[in-house]
């Protein structure tokens, strides 16, 4: 009980300190936010039930005033701005990164890319396209076009979760719970 | 760290985080479906007032929390000059930062312990699926907390990383940045634990 909730929190953190942190070069010379990846992680690493509630708890923070988005924007505004759909997803879409983690039960690296590219791209923009749509007046088909430039830094983004909870589980086998 | 909220004081602030939340609620389901341009002037307007009763300094403080959206409004200048119906852009802009700005509003005059509370009331009937608003307290004290701390952690191994090398950081060092999420965890566990547990 106390670990889970300590795990959650302290996940929610790092998806805070992601969004933060100003200067990792995630493809050389192009500084991207890594807020996403830290969702993705979420799944991948904690599994779906906690990463979900990691993900919910971060997004309920933010909702709440914490300047825990990328740029250190937060407030009840975010929710009413073009990314809403977006944020509503991440809890889902660490869900489904985590599920399918947990599901695929052979090496860690590759399920955990698979899941990060199911969740963190093919839900998450389950829900962010149409929030854009509503937001900004457009069809569905028109904000598809706004949200195709963020696609590539994404499928990035899955690979290095990919790469990265490889990279955990082989440091500290036994510490990623997507596998326990 | 700091919140969001505005340290300069106004009469809003003064008003119930309940009412205020109820208010947003009631006022964005108004906005969000406008499409005529003269009710969202209107309601620019209004809410435009609303920040000027707060005294000037507070509206500026306002209007440069509503700066970050400019590529936002960049890409609609851009699409509605291309397809030829400009005003519809206008309206749809207008519309998206009145209801952005009423939202800010709302978060830069209530103080984070008042919005707590209003979540603490609003989750107790969660304690019957086994969430006790304790819990929830905890988990929201302990990521208050330690984003600092994980955030100074990512400074010193970003540090370490250009002592070692002429490259700028990359996404290693997210691997031991996660690591030290995951020992951390543990090890607050193990504190929660040993006085008493939640």
């Amino acid at each position: 009980m106390e670990r889970n909730v300590t795990l959650i929190a302290l996940f929610a953190a790092l998806i805070a300190v992601l969004g933060l942190v100003p200067k990792i070069d995630l493809v050389s010379g192009v500084p991207i936010t890594a807020q996403s990846l830290g969702v993705m992680l979420c799944g991948t690493v904690l599994g779906a039930r906690r990463g979900a509630l990691a993900v919910l708890l971060f997004v309920f923070l933010v909702a709440l005033g914490l300047p825990l988005l990328a740029g250190g924007r937060g407030g009840l505004g975010v929710f009413a701005g073009p990314s809403v759909g977006y944020i509503i997803g991440f809890p889902f879409a660490a869900f489904v990164a985590g599920w399918v983690t947990e599901q695929w039960r052979s090496g860690v690296g590759l399920p955990a890319f698979a899941g990060a590219i199911l969740g963190g791209i093919v839900v998450l923009y389950a829900f962010g396209i149409p929030g854009m749509a509503l937001v900004l007046g457009k069809s569905l088909p028109e904000a598809m076009l706004l949200a195709a430039p963020f696609l590539a830094g994404d499928i990035i983004k899955a690979g290095l979760a990919g790469l990265i909870t490889s990279g955990i589980a082989k440091v500290r086998p036994g510490v990623v719970l997507s596998r326990g | 760290m700091l919140t969001l909220t505005s340290p300069i004081e106004t009469w809003l602030h003064r008003v119930p985080a309940g009412v205020k939340l109820a208010g947003l609620a009631l006022a964005t389901l108004v906005i969000v479906p406008m499409t005529n341009l003269y009710w969202i002037a209107v309601a620019a307007g209004l809410v435009t007032a609303l920040y000027l009763t707060q005294g000037a300094a507070f509206a500026r403080t306002g209007a440069r929390r509503l700066w970050p959206l400019w590529p936002v409004l960049a890409v609609l200048a851009v699409w509605h000059v291309v397809t030829g119906d400009l005003m519809a852009g206008v309206g749809i802009a207008l519309r998206m930062l009145t209801a952005i700005a009423l939202a800010n509003l709302v978060t830069m005059t209530t103080r984070l312990d008042d919005l707590i509370a209003v979540v603490e009331r609003a989750a107790r009937p969660l304690a019957r699926i086994g969430l006790s608003p304790r819990t929830l307290a905890v988990a929201i004290a302990l990521v208050i907390r330690f984003t600092p701390v994980l955030l100074l952690r990512a400074g010193q191994l970003m540090e370490a990383w250009r002592a070692r090398s002429p490259r700028r950081p990359g996404w290693q060092v997210v691997v031991p940045l996660t690591l030290t999420a995951l020992d951390d965890a543990e090890r607050v566990a193990e504190a929660l634990r040993a006085r008493g547990g939640l």
